[in-house]
């Protein structure tokens, strides 16, 4: 299980690599902006992605669409402070599996990765 | 500055240092600010655009930066950590969009973090409308929360402007 985390705050990165050691995924990407991810999506293949909204040179809502456009299937889950219903209903529309607000709880994000996994695996 | 605006970014404030930096905060008396007031050492800055504009600066001497990013990272973040710009940004990231949430009918957009780290400089803004200061006080020191919004959006301006009589 390899997951990429695609945030420009690496201190945010931070934090959700220690939620996903402690769930037990050591194999992590890391982005720190859209441009890259999308790159490092294609080399790397990653099972589950973790995309902010708000980045430099790519933002998070663009990178969704572009990854959306040939892979219909990986789990996504927006990692944002963009709270507003509008954004959520936006995110859904892109092809997001699941959404968190910032702030977050670690028990909250692991929570929502383990959900977001499971229903992937009982969907395929 | 409009005064529904200070409600939103007083709850952001709470609910992200306690969520992120399991930190209580006091909020004090909201006050204009003043030519002398916001003097500090790291200045976490959002700009915010769309249906309404301006932006919110969160003002903090080195020693309670460095505590609360040390809270928020999960590790000691002194002021010459490599990620102590990056946390206090990404604080102001969800205090500014925490609070935009909160703008009922607005639509808002917020800009990336800018970090301002130098003793004792001001942030100031050009436009010269007031701004509001906000007192925060934590068990690892005080910091100031500083905002500054005005409505952009037409429907709303008219709106303000009956609520008020005027
Ligand atoms: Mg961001």
């Amino acid at each position: 299980m390899k997951i990429m985390l695609v945030d420009d705050s690496r201190t945010i990165r931070n934090i959700q690599k220690n939620v996903l050691k402690q769930l037990g995924y050591e194999d992590i990407v890391e982005a720190e902006d859209g441009v890259i991810a999308l790159a490092k999506f294609a080399e790397t293949s990653p099972d589950l992605c973790l995309v902010d909204w708000n980045m430099p040179n790519m933002d998070g809502i663009t990178l969704i669409r572009k990854i959306r456009e040939t892979n219909k299937t990986v789990p996504l889950i927006m990692c944002t402070t963009e709270a507003e219903k509008t954004r959520v209903i936006e995110a859904i529309k892109a092809g997001v599996n699941n959404y968190i607000v910032k702030p977050f709880t670690v028990e909250s994000l692991g929570e929502k990765i383990n959900q977001t996994l499971s229903k992937a695996g009982a969907g395929a | 500055m409009n005064v529904r605006f200070i409600n939103p970014f007083i709850a952001s404030i709470c609910n992200t240092l306690e969520t992120m930096c399991a930190t209580k905060v006091t909020i004090g008396k909201p006050s204009l600010k003043g030519d002398n007031d916001g003097s500090t050492d790291v200045s976490g800055v959002i700009g915010f655009s769309g249906d309404a504009a301006g932006s919110l600066v969160l003002h903090f001497s080195f020693d309670v930066a460095s505590a609360i990013a040390s809270k928020f990272a999960g590790c000691e973040i002194t002021q010459d950590h490599e990620d102590f710009s990056d946390a206090i940004g990404e604080l102001a990231n969800m205090v500014a969009g925490a609070a935009k949430a909160q703008f009922e009918g607005l639509n808002v957009s917020i800009s990336l973090p800018n970090v301002v780290v130098g003793k004792g400089h001001n942030v100031t803004s050009s436009k010269g409308e007031k701004r509001v200061i906000i007192p925060c006080e934590t068990e690892v020191g005080n910091f100031m929360v500083e905002v500054g919004m005005i409505i952009k959006k037409a429907s709303e301006s008219r709106q303000a402007v009956a609520a008020t009589g005027a």
